[in-house]
């Protein structure tokens, strides 16, 4: 090779396709440059992301992948490993009901029979009116007030059926996350 | 005249019920009725019960009304409860009543009586006391007092604290760390919530005199996401006790330097075991570590690491300031100093007592809890979240008292203590407890990740007939997963699944066979 030649600058950065909105694609960008710095830094990420999405779009793992110089199969792996974040959107409320063994002991069961037939959905799926996202959750720390459910991030405590309904029919009049 | 001081806890439990309304109709009805007041959002005392609880302070200390609904508020006024006057929710004074009188709190001294949100209350109520006479020390001389006041892991564990803290100060590196575990994902367990949320300056506290005693300069509180109150509450107080040269560089003037942060969790309950919990900081996926190396030797980022639970941490600043004797005297046996323990399910009483080990379960649950909430007979209690055995009665003479518990192959883990009347379905607990495995297991072991799915396969079969040839296999598929497993979650399930069936027999009879249950009442 001539050492003549210019020398090319090989972009390393390839953007990686992706199905991301303008608005989804900058959230993300802004919360990696904010945080990949931070020792650790794919938790508060995934935590930034899903709080300015909504979720964490499978599209903004190569993405974050680039900016934190790790494989998918690293980001992929740790997103895919907790419970907490959501590869879909979820409905405009998220409600996660207690299924640990203190609620249990004050009707737990029942309850979550009742929001499920009430609410015609299992865990992990929404309302057809895309109001109510219906997730199971253990231990929200409420253990001598149960049942409990966290309505988006407020905990209620003492959920009786018709308690139950009348927190849904009041998220469902709210628009979005209340708190 | 100055404004009447009246207490509204700000405690998402209390705020569970109603909290927030109650405050709200006072400011109103205070404002309608042009009484001066001054509001103050405090921890929970941890008489949960009785939440949303109001205090009044008066000449005669601070009066007690509860539970008061936003409705009563009205009614409170007329009583001229501004007074301390009689009234039907009225209780006297908050530190007369017999189930906080009796109780000896020493990490909750403060919880439900400051305002967390302020540092100049907490220094009021003889906060930064232990770090200033910790500033003073030597790192080896905080280590020494806090190996002998004997205290010991609060988060489970029980392993004790001071020989912890003396690995990591006798290893040599360039970076050293104090982790805080406040995944606090045991279900019956809410004091690292409870304190986080009402006294978290107690809890910085104690992660600084950690760092000072051991070198290190960087703090994590790993916070489990289901508690966004004690993020808020933990990261205003980290914002003042910075504003007031309590954290960061040369903190108090002493030349010592202690960087703290607080970090969210994902919802996995395996991160509450330290090495995956490490894990999780470090940004992976939240599996189990090999031991050794030891998380003192080479734990966050592979740096000597002290990684402790809340109460733990929270439990250092009264050593500091109080001495090591002080604390030890409190106890009984190796079991030092005191336990926050916490009664929840179907129980009267629900809230947090803190007491020196050596209680029995049934002074607890009976003279503490009031029997259960349904007034129906206590049939089974399951003690250390959903890791824990379940006793029955007979077993309720049990003191409170890590070996006491070992002896019976039951742990008093983190002190929750979760109550079922005689409506529980044991075989129902035993099947959810590898169920609960199965969904939590990190699958880094087999026997925990496959041995839960088989074991909820097992209890299944077990209960649709063919019940002795299943149950051995159930037996033997628990000692597999007790002796094999890597961590405690698939060594320590057997001991909810085991303790249904040994003390519960009954319940595992096929379904046709069984006498009915009374069936619930609510």
């Amino acid at each position: 090779m001539s050492s003549k030649a210019p020398r090319r600058v090989i972009p390393i950065k390839v953007e990686p396709p992706s199905a991301l909105s303008a608005a989804e694609r900058s959230a993300v960008l802004d919360a990696c440059v904010r945080l990949k710095n931070l020792p650790g830094a794919l938790m508060p990420l995934f935590h930034a992301v899903q709080e300015a999405v909504g979720y964490v779009p499978k599209d903004s793992v190569p993405l974050i992948a680039r900016e934190l110089n790790l494989s998918l199969a690293e980001v992929h792996g740790v997103l895919s490993f907790y419970h907490y974040f959501r590869k879909e959107p979820a409905g405009r409320h998220v409600v996660h009901l207690c299924r640990a063994e203190a609620c249990q002991a004050v009707g737990a069961v029942e309850l979550e029979a009742h929001a499920k037939r009430s609410l015609g959905i299992d865990f992990h799926a929404t309302t057809a009116d895309g109001a109510i996202t219906l997730e199971p959750v253990y231990c929200l720390g409420n253990c001598a007030l149960g049942p409990s459910v966290m309505i988006d991030d407020r905990l209620q405590g003492r959920v009786s059926n018709s308690r139950f309904d009348d927190l849904i029919a009041r998220a469902r009049k709210s628009a979005v996350n209340p708190s | 005249m100055n404004p009447v001081k009246i207490y509204v806890s700000r405690d998402s439990a209390a705020c569970s019920v109603g909290a927030e309304e109650t405050a709200r109709a006072i400011v109103a009805e205070a404002a309608k009725r042009e009484v001066a007041i001054e509001l103050i959002r405090n921890g929970s005392r941890g008489l949960l019960w009785l939440e949303p609880l109001v205090e009044v302070a008066t000449a005669a200390g601070r009066m007690a009304y509860g539970p008061v609904g936003a409705g009563d508020v009205a009614g409170l006024f007329d009583a001229d409860f501004i007074h301390g006057a009689a009234h039907p929710l009225a209780h006297g004074p908050t530190a007369d009543m017999p189930y906080l009188k009796n109780q000896e709190r020493l990490t909750f001294a403060r919880v439900g009586i400051t305002d967390p949100r302020s540092l100049a209350d907490y220094l009021e109520h003889g906060g930064y006391r232990g770090l200033d006479a910790a500033l003073a020390m030597e790192p080896a001389a905080i280590v020494a007092s806090v190996t002998a006041s004997g205290l010991r892991g609060r988060g489970g564990a029980a392993f004790p604290a001071g020989i912890k803290w003396k690995t990591v100060l006798g290893a040599a590196a360039i970076q050293k760390y104090i982790v805080c575990n406040a995944d606090e994902g045991d279900s019956g367990t809410f004091s690292d919530r409870m304190l986080m949320e009402g006294d978290p300056f107690v809890l910085i506290e104690g992660m600084t005199i950690a760092g000072l005693a051991t070198g290190a300069t960087r703090g994590y509180i790993y916070l489990r996401w289901e508690y966004p109150d004690a993020k808020i509450a933990l990261d205003a107080a980290i914002a003042a006790a910075y504003a007031g040269h309590y954290l960061g560089e040369n903190l108090r003037g002493g030349g010592k330097t202690f960087d703290l942060e607080v970090r969210l969790g994902g919802g996995a309950y395996i991160c509450g075991e330290e090495t995956s919990l490490l894990e999780s900081l470090e940004g992976k996926r939240g599996q189990v570590r090999f031991k050794p190396p030891l998380p003192a030797l080479q734990g966050l980022f592979g740096k000597p690491t002290v990684i402790n639970n809340v109460i733990t941490l929270a439990s250092v600043p009264i050593i500091l300031d109080r001495g090591a004797d002080y604390y030890q005297h409190f106890g009984m046996g190796r079991s030092r100093g005191t336990l926050p323990v916490q009664l929840a399910g179907n129980i009267r009483h629900g809230g947090l007592v803190e007491l020196a080990f050596g209680l029995t379960l049934r002074e607890l649950l009976y003279d503490y809890g009031g029997g259960s909430l349904s007034s129906r007979p206590i049939r089974a209690v399951q003690v250390g979240g959903p890791l824990g055995a379940y006793l029955p009665e007979s077993q309720f003479d049990t003191r409170l008292d890590y070996e006491a518990f070992a002896d019976i192959k039951a742990m008093l883990g983190h002190g929750g203590i979760v109550v079922f009347d005689d409506t529980v379905d044991m075989a129902a607990q035993a099947r959810y407890a590898m169920e609960f495995c199965a969904v939590e297991s990190c699958g880094k072991c087999t026997p925990c990740r496959i041995g839960s799915t088989r074991g909820v396969e097992v209890i299944d079969r077990l209960m649709a007939g063919d019940a002795a040839r299943q149950e051995a296999l159930l037996r033997d598929l628990c000692e597999t997963l007790t002796y094999g497993s890597l961590c405690a979650l698939g060594g320590l399930t057997p001991y909810p699944v085991l303790s249904a069936l040994n003390h519960f027999h009954e319940d595992f009879v096929t379904s046709g066979t069984r006498h009915a249950r009374p069936a619930a009442v609510r």
